[in-house]
């Protein structure tokens, strides 16, 4: 397996989603190739980051628009089942 | 223990060889980041309770759900659309939609997998009207296969760890908005909502191999340009 080669399984490698062998000759070429290793690595380290980011707290203005929206649509709504 | 890999362990198994390739953290013996399915605020269980609650004009119930996912929501219309008051119309209008609809959710997905694909469609929506004819998410874009091997550098045991949250979100922002709209809206789906692959080509109406192409280059994107904050040595 080619370092090209690497960079087209990546994804598949990182999900699970690679069958047995090609994952095998895979890792065969990473043992040897530092490079696509810490391509791989840092591609992983990527996705742990953005995944493990959690969303940043709503702006009080934007939360108190929303809910004003939404509480005035809902109980419209309610209204309207119960008539 | 669980990582952002393994939380779907069934669809999304984590085969990394070792020692070479550990676990972020692992390394420098700190403690890992918390995995995302120890950090969910309540299970499902509590989920379906409370959509079977709004589902019969339970408004208290509704609310719950709305302050539970307001935030993943507002951040997914903020990544797509890239504009504040767009993002705050997407959220309101996809919450809206959402409990109009809640009467012909039927459960076969979880809640905030229906709720995202509302918000996607919303934000999709705002994203085509501000941009008429520019977004065509099956479009081919070229990339550069050789720049992936660009700038191949140690990044150290664990970024997240020198940088405060304010600074890391600030990096992660400006880096996704640098992503081509296709490549940044099928990572966003894929990997930050953790939608599968096929829930994310239904969401986006995409063949499965157009995710897995997109995916993968937006991985591969993304970890380039955080190449240049992340890099050992690097701290701004």
């Amino acid at each position: 397996m080619k370092c090209k080669n690497i960079i087209e399984e990546i994804s598949s490698y990182l999900d699970g989603a690679i069958d047995p062998a090609l994952r095998a000759e895979l890792e065969e070429h990473l043992a040897k190739c530092k490079r696509c290793r810490l391509v791989v690595d840092t591609c992983k380290k990527t996705i742990q980051i953005f995944c493990n980011s959690d969303p940043v707290p709503l702006p009080d203005t934007t939360r108190s628009k929303l809910h004003s929206a939404l509480m005035q649509h809902l109980h419209q709504a309610k209204q309207i089942r119960h008539e | 223990m669980l990582t952002c890999f393994g939380r779907d362990a069934t669809s999304r198994p984590f085969h990394m060889s070792t020692p070479k390739l550990t676990p972020v953290g692992a390394k420098s013996g700190k403690k890992p980041p918390i995995p995302l399915s120890q950090r969910t605020p309540a299970p499902i269980d509590d989920e379906l309770q409370l959509v079977t609650a709004a589902r019969a004009g339970d408004i208290t119930a509704f609310e719950a759900l709305v302050s539970r996912y307001e935030r993943k929501i507002f951040r997914l219309a903020m990544n797509i659309t890239q504009n504040r008051e767009d993002a705050e119309d997407v959220m309101q209008e996809a919450f809206l939609k959402a409990y109009e609809h809640l009467p012909g959710f039927e459960g076969n997905s979880r809640f905030y997998t229906w709720l995202v694909r509302i918000a996607v469609n919303q934000a999709l929506m705002k994203l085509r009207k501000r941009r008429p004819g520019q977004l065509s998410l099956d479009q081919e874009i070229e990339t550069d296969e050789d720049s992936f091997f660009r700038e191949v550098e140690d990044w150290g045991p664990s970024p997240e760890e020198r940088f405060d949250q304010t600074e890391l979100h600030e990096i992660l922002n400006k880096v996704i908005a640098e992503l081509e709209p296709p490549f940044r809206i099928v990572f966003q789906l894929r990997d930050i909502e953790e939608l599968s692959t096929e829930e994310t080509a239904e969401a986006l109406n995409l063949s499965v191999p157009a995710v897995k192409s997109r995916l993968l280059r937006a991985r591969l994107k993304l970890r380039q340009k955080l190449n240049k904050y992340f890099r050992r040595g690097e701290s701004s």
